[in-house]
């Protein structure tokens, strides 16, 4: 039984998908950059923060790292209005990729943190830098070099997973998808044109961030 | 007076104790050069002075200010002592310049064109004002310490800890970096010294502090030490040495 | 109106949670002998073999799941063959997680020594013999922690069936909202459970992961 390919009639939903391209791209650039500072500052507060502060911090990862994104979503969306803090679709979209996000990269910029050598941190304190200003300016960005191919890869798993948020009517690239088979019934070429689409945004994205690695870490390691 | 003095100084690691007692003033711009085996304490002493260990006991204090282990104590301590590390410890993200630049700009808040202007100054009396724009990666052993010593320099210190500067580097570049601790020395630079280099430390230093298992156990003018030790220990020492 | 008891919401995301075990344990299964087969084209020695799984692995890991779901769901259907949420989201989830840990075996593979491949080969060992009898065996056990590791990818990947209408846990938790209107329990709960599914193999991963570095340290 042969199926026919019918892309044509998808031709008319255009502004459609573009605009659901638009919005799954501002949920990561936004959702990516918060995210990586709230992973920036817990993976600061296991490392080096104060001792109180640590198992708190390790609560908060494990407890995203063990659910789904799926239900983090609907636990911000649905459940937080129960208690009182309600939030716009694409808020809880965000708020939701930040916080998974975050846990993740924390781990991964503490492996990052853990891997410098003693001797900088003590090079910082020696020139009466602070603890912070050590961690800033001495710490960081070394840490940031060697992990960043790690926090690439999971900025574009948490762009995939992105996907969820038409669940929540966000109207992102899989919104579109839906929104474009409900109307034409070609659900497969729907799909299709949405799935090459996440494919080449992933690998934008990962271009973005090779280039902005190429801006943050302008010296590259010695590769002899 | 004093530039830095040191006063019953104790250090345990667990029940191991290091330091069991220290008592040492070094007055300003004078030369000291510890000496003695592994494990006698010496590194560990000057980590001391600079707060990067706290002492369990005794007290140090430097031009007036005493050593406390709360931040504000240690900030202001640092600001006076300058440490240089066996491992130099640059950063390896900036280069030689902006290792210079740093501390100036982040702890003393110096414009960047002013720390910038510091730091060719700096690396100049290093004999590095060439190597500005190089990052750590690309110089020597030798040079990378000598952006070192002015990195530490830059901060304007009172004195300069030296823990074993020389042993990390291969023979031929122990000499140029013990050549700019000398002209350190003659420009009047208070220096402490924890080194291997016997031969500098009878030329270059006022005093000789042998320790031995946590204490002081000899100290003196170069020519006394070396020429005449009274103690077993350093006669031993001297002679493995 | 019904009222509801904590414990009704709670034993029903329960019974629920039995099928997100269940598909759980399947696709695990699957997506290792399929991951298997898919480590083996891509280490054969037959350049398009490798091809066809890199291209696999890469398809399926840089897309999301959730496309994939979706085209299996709609798609099988237009090739003639009706299929139930279930069984698209267990032929969905097996094939995802079998270029995942494919991807994670090829690594412990290629850590182990040249030399052993060589000195396997000098005894007359057919490529098949070498990977049966001397590299898997070695490759085993450095894969046991990752691959326990991304057993949590699959665990939480099931939430994901729940948009295609398969009943787990995730679809049960939003059944039994629009029931209660309890959303930040019902969904509270549900969270609680796949953290208790979840907990224990993240955690035996990075002790099994802590374990094998130690044993490396003492060589």
């Amino acid at each position: 039984m042969a199926y026919s390919f019918d892309f044509s009639s998808l031709a008319d939903y255009g502004p459609v998908l573009a605009k659901g391209v638009a919005i799954t791209v501002e949920l990561i650039v936004v959702g990516g950059a918060l995210g990586v500072g709230l992973g920036i500052a817990c993976a600061w507060a296991k490392a080096l923060g104060p001792r109180w502060l640590r198992p708190i911090v390790s609560a908060y990862v494990e407890l995203i790292r063990n659910t789904p994104f799926l239900i983090q979503l609907f636990f911000i969306f649905f459940g937080l209005p129960a208690v009182g803090v309600g939030l716009t679709e694409m808020q809880a979209a965000i708020l939701a990729m930040v916080i998974n996000l975050g846990a993740y990269a924390c781990e991964i910029i503490r492996a990052g943190i853990e891997a410098t050598p003693r001797g900088q941190f003590e090079a910082g304190s020696s020139l009466a830098m602070s603890p912070i200003q050590t961690f800033r300016h001495v710490v960081l960005v070394p840490a940031l070099q060697k992990i960043w191919p790690a926090l690439t890869s999971q900025i574009v798993i948490v762009m995939f997973g992105s996907a969820v948020c038409s669940q929540i009517s966000v109207e992102e690239l899989t919104f579109a998808a839906n929104f474009i088979q409900s109307r034409t019934f070609r659900a497969f070429e729907s799909y299709i044109v949405a799935t090459v689409l996440y494919l080449l945004l992933a690998v934008l994205l990962r271009q973005v961030m090779r280039g902005l690695g190429l801006f943050l870490f302008p010296r590259r390691r010695k590769t002899t | 007076m004093s530039l830095i003095t040191i006063t019953e100084v104790r250090k345990s690691f667990g029940q191991n104790e290091v330091l069991k007692g220290i008592n040492l003033d070094v007055a300003a711009g004078e030369v000291i050069a510890i000496i003695g085996k592994s494990g006698s304490g010496k590194s560990t002493l000057l980590r001391c002075i600079n707060g990067l260990e706290t002492i369990n006991d005794g007290s140090i204090t430097v031009a007036g200010a005493q050593l406390a282990p709360d931040e504000v104590h240690l900030r202001a301590l640092r600001l006076k002592v300058g440490m240089i590390f066996q491992g130099f410890n640059l950063f390896p993200h900036l280069t030689a310049g902006r290792n210079v630049m740093l501390s100036p700009m982040v702890v003393k808040k110096v414009s960047q064109k002013e720390a910038e202007a510091e730091a060719r100054v700096r690396l100049e009396q290093v004999g590095l004002a060439h190597k500005f724009d190089a990052y750590p990666d690309e110089l020597s052993g030798g040079q990378q310490q000598r952006v070192a010593i002015a990195r530490a320099l830059a901060m304007k210190p009172l004195a300069l800890l030296c823990d074993e500067i020389t042993s990390a580097l291969d023979p031929e570049l122990v000499n140029e970096v013990l050549a700019v601790v000398k002209k350190l020395a003659e420009e009047g630079m208070t220096l402490l010294m924890v080194t291997h280099e016997m031969r500098f430390a009878r030329e270059v230093c006022d005093r000789v502090v042998f320790m031995h298992q946590g204490r002081v156990h000899e100290i003196g003018p170069p020519e006394e030490v070396f020429a005449n030790p009274q103690t077993a220990e350093l006669r031993q020492f001297l002679g493995q040495s | 109106m019904t009222q509801f008891s904590t414990w009704d919401i709670v034993s029903n995301l329960l019974l629920a949670a039995r099928w997100t075990v269940l598909l759980s344990i399947l696709a695990f299964i699957g997506g290792g002998a399929v991951g298997l087969v898919v480590l083996y084209c891509r280490i054969a020695r037959k350049p398009w073999l490798q091809r066809a799984a890199n291209l696999y692995i890469e398809l399926f890991q840089g897309t999301p799941l959730l496309m994939q779901l979706f085209l299996i769901f709609f798609g099988l259907p237009l090739m003639g063959l009706d299929v139930s949420p279930w069984a698209a989201a267990f032929v969905s989830l097996t094939l995802w997680t079998s270029a995942f840990l494919a991807e994670i075996w090829r690594g412990c593979v290629e850590s182990i020594p040249k030399g052993q491949w060589e000195a396997s080969s000098s005894l007359a060992m057919s490529f098949f013999e070498q990977l049966r009898y001397v590299v898997l065996p070695q490759a085993l056990r450095i894969a046991v922690p990752p691959t326990v590791g991304f057993s949590v990818q699959v665990v939480k990947g099931t939430a994901l069936t729940s948009i295609i209408g398969f009943v787990e846990l995730s679809k049960a938790a939003t059944i039994i909202t629009n029931a209660t209107f309890e959303p930040f329990t019902v969904y509270g709960f549900a969270a609680l459970i796949y953290f208790v599914l979840c907990w224990p193999l993240s955690k035996s991963s990075q002790l099994l992961e802590r374990k094998l570095n130690v044993a490396h340290h003492h060589h």
